[in-house]
């Protein structure tokens, strides 16, 4: 499977002097097409400047990211803010839905910031809001939208087009558990039909929809765990539940 | 809970004969509690024994009923009795006890972990951690496979699970933050009055 981003001792320092703080301090990651990696940690531990690093949000200090096979760290801010539109896909917790434009429109946004028709830019934004589910008109504005609804549209915005990374940070933060459920099963079927997916969560719950999980402390990766298939992990509890007749 | 009142709990349903009990049973607990053939009969000869549950026989014969192993009717069908029928009422509107907390075996080593001399926690913990996010991921990936509305029963077993294997990751996080707070100087040894 493709790699489609690659971290390599990837640091990021905040500040200078003695009032510098080591945001990450040397991180290696890859994540391949089909593949989701949670990472967990506490809070300050970088999780969130590691999203933004990958994503070209912010620059790392030192240290190479490679999008889609392409040196981020190398370009200048327009090529980034290029590959930021096509080819990464961004859910935050708070929605940064445009309050101004229907749902529809929010969608069809980072296409049309590219250059693709309106006409074309919309069809694709109406298949995106139709895959995650969208269960009201797509011209209702932000405002006039539920939690979960808006998060759906904020996701058809992240998956819209042929995006081949998504970027998700906590992307349950104030759903309740059944619309986090939901929401995590967007991710995992895009994730399945080929993009690389990364997701920074503090719920284990949802971390386990990944197929890694790398946990983050005061800006180093401390582990890495992955794995966990086995038949079926209700056929044998013999022993929780006493049999008596 | 007991195989024997969960058979009373679907009996008040409908009659069902030893066979549909044990596929009935296995279905709504989402297949977390196999149960074997011998489990099954047995426990409706105790029911019947009891008076809980009687059959169509029972009701035309007077006198003590017959075993239901030794009767050798398999397709025989079971209703409950009126004393059958108020305790499934009875065991619906009592809530379930929590009891005296068991030995839980990963509490008791942490325990000791942070008390013997020269442990390093947190790698007892990141260890521990990572088996935990194992069976998580065990748990979800069997959840993403159930359509919740076909298979509610199972749905909600797992979520049981996985809503307790939660529980123990953010356990382990609250150990880690803990002791990473605490110089192991300061931690409580032995008693060394």
């Amino acid at each position: 499977m493709t790699v489609v981003l690659e971290l390599t001792n990837v640091t990021r320092v905040h500040g200078r002097g003695p009032t510098q703080v080591h945001a990450l301090g040397g991180v290696d990651l890859a994540v391949r097409e089909g593949e989701l990696v949670a990472v967990m940690g506490p809070s300050g531990s970088g999780k969130s400047t590691l999203l933004n690093v990958a994503g070209g949000l912010d620059s790392a200090t030192s240290g190479r990211v490679l999008v889609a096979g392409r040196d981020v760290t190398a370009m200048n801010a327009r090529r980034r803010a290029e590959v930021r539109r096509r080819d990464v896909g961004y859910v935050f917790q708070d929605l940064n839905l445009i309050p101004a434009l229907t749902a529809l429109e929010n969608v069809a946004l980072p296409l049309e910031l590219d250059g693709v028709a309106v006409r074309t830019a919309r069809a694709s934004a109406l298949a995106a809001l139709e895959a995650v589910g969208l269960d009201v008109a797509p011209g209702r504005f932000p405002e006039d939208l539920s939690g979960g609804q808006q998060q759906r549209v904020a996701i058809a915005r992240a998956l819209v087009g042929p995006r081949r990374l998504v970027l998700a940070d906590e992307p349950t933060g104030a759903l309740d558990s059944v619309t986090g459920e939901a929401v995590l099963r967007l991710l995992r079927d895009r994730v399945d039909s080929g993009a690389a997916g990364l997701l920074v969560t503090h719920d284990a719950r949802y971390a386990a929809w990944a197929d890694r999980t790398i946990h983050l402390r005061d800006g180093v990766v401390t582990g890495t765990d992955a794995g966990g298939r086995v038949a079926d992990p209700l056929g044998e509890p013999a022993d929780l539940m006493e049999w008596e007749a | 809970m007991s195989v024997r009142q969960g058979f009373l709990a679907l009996l008040s349903e409908q009659p069902m004969n030893g066979y549909q009990l044990r596929q009935e049973f296995e279905r709504r607990t989402g297949g977390s509690w196999p149960l074997n053939i011998g489990q099954s009969y047995t426990t409706l000869n105790r029911l019947h024994r009891d008076g809980l549950v009687e059959t169509v026989d029972d009701q035309a014969t007077d006198g003590d009923p017959p075993s239901v192993l030794a009767s050798h009717r398999p397709a025989e069908r079971f209703h409950l009795t009126e004393s059958g029928r108020e305790t499934a009422v009875s065991w619906w509107t009592t809530p379930v006890h929590r009891g005296k907390a068991e030995r839980d075996e990963l509490a008791i080593k942490i325990a000791l972990a942070v008390t013997v001399p020269g442990i390093d926690v947190a790698a007892v913990v990141r260890e521990q951690r990572s088996e935990t996010m194992r069976a998580l991921r065990a748990l979800t990936r069997a959840k993403r496979d159930v359509d919740p509305l076909a298979d509610r029963a199972r749905a909600l077993i797992l979520d049981a699970q996985i809503f307790a294997i939660e529980a123990e990751t953010r356990w382990l996080d609250h150990v880690e933050a803990t002791v990473a707070a605490t110089p192991q100087s300061e931690r409580p040894k032995r008693n060394t009055r």
